[in-house]
């Protein structure tokens, strides 16, 4: 991960007291200004302590890209998309031989790693969203290690609804942001 | 029972503050809605002197003022003599005037060049001082100490804190471009913590108001950090394998209860808000365990699962312990926001397709929908409970609003620089 991080000049507004709060204001209690005169409330600083700021968008070094039978449009091994229905988490049947592919890719590269990432819909509470996306996830997992994936190979994430690949609000947009998408090494 | 008092006899009341006081980029439409909104009628008498500092802080004050919905500032024609904080009051004129609270000061510049403003709040109606202060500021805190007074004069007349010191957490978001921002309680001063490419999603304040904790895409999953906000510093504090998200301060600051699925499912931990030490799991269902806050006497910790078939609110002991239902009307009530005084939960309940703001009395089971939009998200309390803000959608653009706890005041933060989200009100600041 790359930051370039930048101590920022901005200021956040944040006061310093270093007198107690609101001693009991009478009629005394601002005196006239006069040069030189003790004011009969001592004023309170007020500052702004300097924020730090950091900035991200420089993207990280890509790894290598793997290459072969994963990029070839004829094999199921391109298919990377779990669609799901509308407050559904199971995969349904007809992505098992998808499934099937990728574990067995998975339990013949030992050395290949997966991340399947779940999305939920744009509806309702953002972190809600992000534990429905797990669950989406999860059950990915749970197949392909179930079809001779090792349980290592593959990690179990959620990008909730903040990954849409649809932006419009409505059921067929929003059919296609309820998915899993499989990942492997390299490719994130 | 929903109760939508302030459907009946409804006005609105398009308040656009003075040109002078907010630049127009962040500027602030006040709606008040319901019948009943008493509002103080003040003078704010300009201090003489605050032309030098380049900034009038008594426009900033009356903005403040009036934009809690509690008071109204009065127009002053020119007086001769003008008066300062050292004047005799002439309480009579001040009536005629319809004022109900007065305040006048003056600013004096001192020889290391900072400036010191000094001012009194009377009651007119009791004829009465109320109070005086002064703060010395440099002219770039100049509307950090217009806020100041604001809070003071707000404190005098209303007896509550007032929040106009705070600051204010949100996530801008555009074309592909995040940023977690904060700014002044009126959307002023804005500055960025952080900017990524990927989303970021829940920021929280820390109770002492140093440290914001949020939940970063950048690694292309979520995990969680902690900002430290006068350090050229933030910090990883959950990067477990699988999802880490949802944060929430212990009222102490020193422990965070997160969202792990370290071990499959979504369930709710602690870890050490410095990110040493193991973590330790609270939660225990097969279902998802979401959205932990604490309440403010730390005793509590509210959260949102689906282990009754819908999305619903509970709560457990914040040691852990046999969870609570605390929802039971609709079937999606997500989000739980405990009061500052623990009185209240705000939440965010779903009715038809409608998303809204809907406050629950803990100590009674009313419920109030307080909202009329419709994608409300992410409710978050002032912290002298008056007020909470909240994300919706405005025009097809994520825009942030406020609504005072009975419902009646609502506020719109109308923001040109993209889709705004994600907000969090910060603590008072001492």
């Amino acid at each position: 991960m790359r930051l370039i991080v930048v101590l920022s000049a901005l200021a956040l507004l944040a006061g310093c007291q270093t007198t107690p709060e609101d001693q009991q204001p009478s009629a005394a209690g601002v005196e006239e200004r006069k040069p030189g005169a003790k004011p009969g409330v001592q004023a309170k600083p007020v500052e702004r302590p300097q924020v730090g700021s950091v900035d991200a968008t420089k993207p990280g070094a890509a790894g290598k890209s793997p290459a072969g039978a994963l990029k070839d449009p004829s094999s199921p091994l391109s298919r990377r998309q779990i669609f799901f229905d509308y407050d559904k988490f199971e995969v349904k049947d007809e992505y098992r031989p998808v499934i099937e592919a990728h574990a067995k890719y998975l339990r013949d590269n030992a050395n290949a790693k997966m991340l399947v990432q779940g999305n939920a819909d744009e509806r309702g509470s953002r972190e809600y969203n992000v534990a429905l996306g797990q669950r989406r996830s999860d059950n990915v997992k749970k197949m392909l290690v179930l079809l001779g994936a090792r349980e290592a190979q593959v990690e179990a994430v959620s990008l909730g609804e903040e990954k849409p690949m649809c932006a419009d609000h409505n059921e067929q947009c929003w059919a296609k942001n309820r998915r899993g998408d499989m990942l492997y090494g390299g490719e994130y | 029972m929903a109760l939508r008092d302030n459907n009946m006899g409804r006005f609105l009341l398009a308040l656009l503050l003075s040109a002078t006081a907010l630049d127009a980029a962040a500027q602030l439409q006040i709606e008040i809605t319901g019948a009943g909104v008493q509002r103080t009628p003040i003078a704010i008498v300009s201090f003489p002197g605050e032309q030098n500092v380049g900034t009038s802080l008594t426009a900033i004050v009356r903005a403040d003022l009036e934009r809690s919905g509690l008071f109204r500032g009065l127009e002053i024609p020119p007086l001769a003599p003008h008066p300062n904080e050292n004047s005799p009051i002439n309480y009579g004129e001040w009536r005629s005037r319809l004022a109900d609270a007065l305040v006048v000061g003056s600013v004096a510049q001192n020889p290391d060049g900072r400036f010191e403003v000094r001012f009194r709040v009377y009651d007119v109606v009791k004829q009465a001082p109320m109070g005086a202060i002064a703060y010395l500021f440099t002219k770039d805190n100049a509307r950090a100490a217009a806020h100041r007074i604001a809070d003071f004069v707000y404190e005098k007349i209303t007896g509550e804190k007032g929040v106009f010191s705070t600051q204010i957490a949100y996530v801008v978001k555009r074309a592909e471009a995040y940023e977690l921002q904060i700014a002044d309680a009126d959307g002023e001063r804005a500055q960025y913590l952080l900017r990524s490419n990927e989303p970021i999603i829940s920021p929280v304040w820390s109770p002492e108001g140093r440290r914001i904790a949020y939940v970063s895409f950048e690694s292309k999953k979520p995990v969680v950090y902690v900002h430290h906000l006068s350090e050229n510093k933030r910090q990883v504090v959950a990067s477990f394998r699988g999802s880490n998200s949802a944060p929430a301060w212990s009222p102490d600051g020193k422990t965070i209860a997160v969202v792990l699925s370290v071990e499959g499912g979504s369930q709710i931990y602690l870890i050490s808000a410095d990110g040493s030490g193991p973590r330790r799991r609270i939660s225990n269902s097969a279902s998802i365990d979401t959205e932990p806050r604490y309440s403010t006497d730390g005793k509590w910790i509210y959260f949102t699962s689906d282990r009754g078939g819908s999305p619903q609110i509970y709560r457990m002991a914040s040691t852990g312990g046999e969870p609570q239902r605390v929802t039971f009307r609709g079937s999606y009530n997500v989000s739980p926001r405990p009061s500052p005084d623990g009185r209240l939960l705000a939440y965010v309940t779903r009715d038809g397709g409608r998303f809204q703001v809907a406050l629950l009395d803990l100590s009674n089971q009313q419920v109030q929908v307080i909202t009329d939009s419709d994608r409300d998200e992410s409710p978050s309390f002032a912290p002298n409970g008056r007020m909470i803000l909240f994300a919706t959608v405005k025009g097809g653009r994520g825009v942030l609003s406020a609504v005072s706890s009975d419902g009646r005041i609502r506020q719109h933060l109308p923001y040109s620089g993209g889709d705004v989200r994600e907000p969090s009100w910060g603590p008072f600041i001492e």
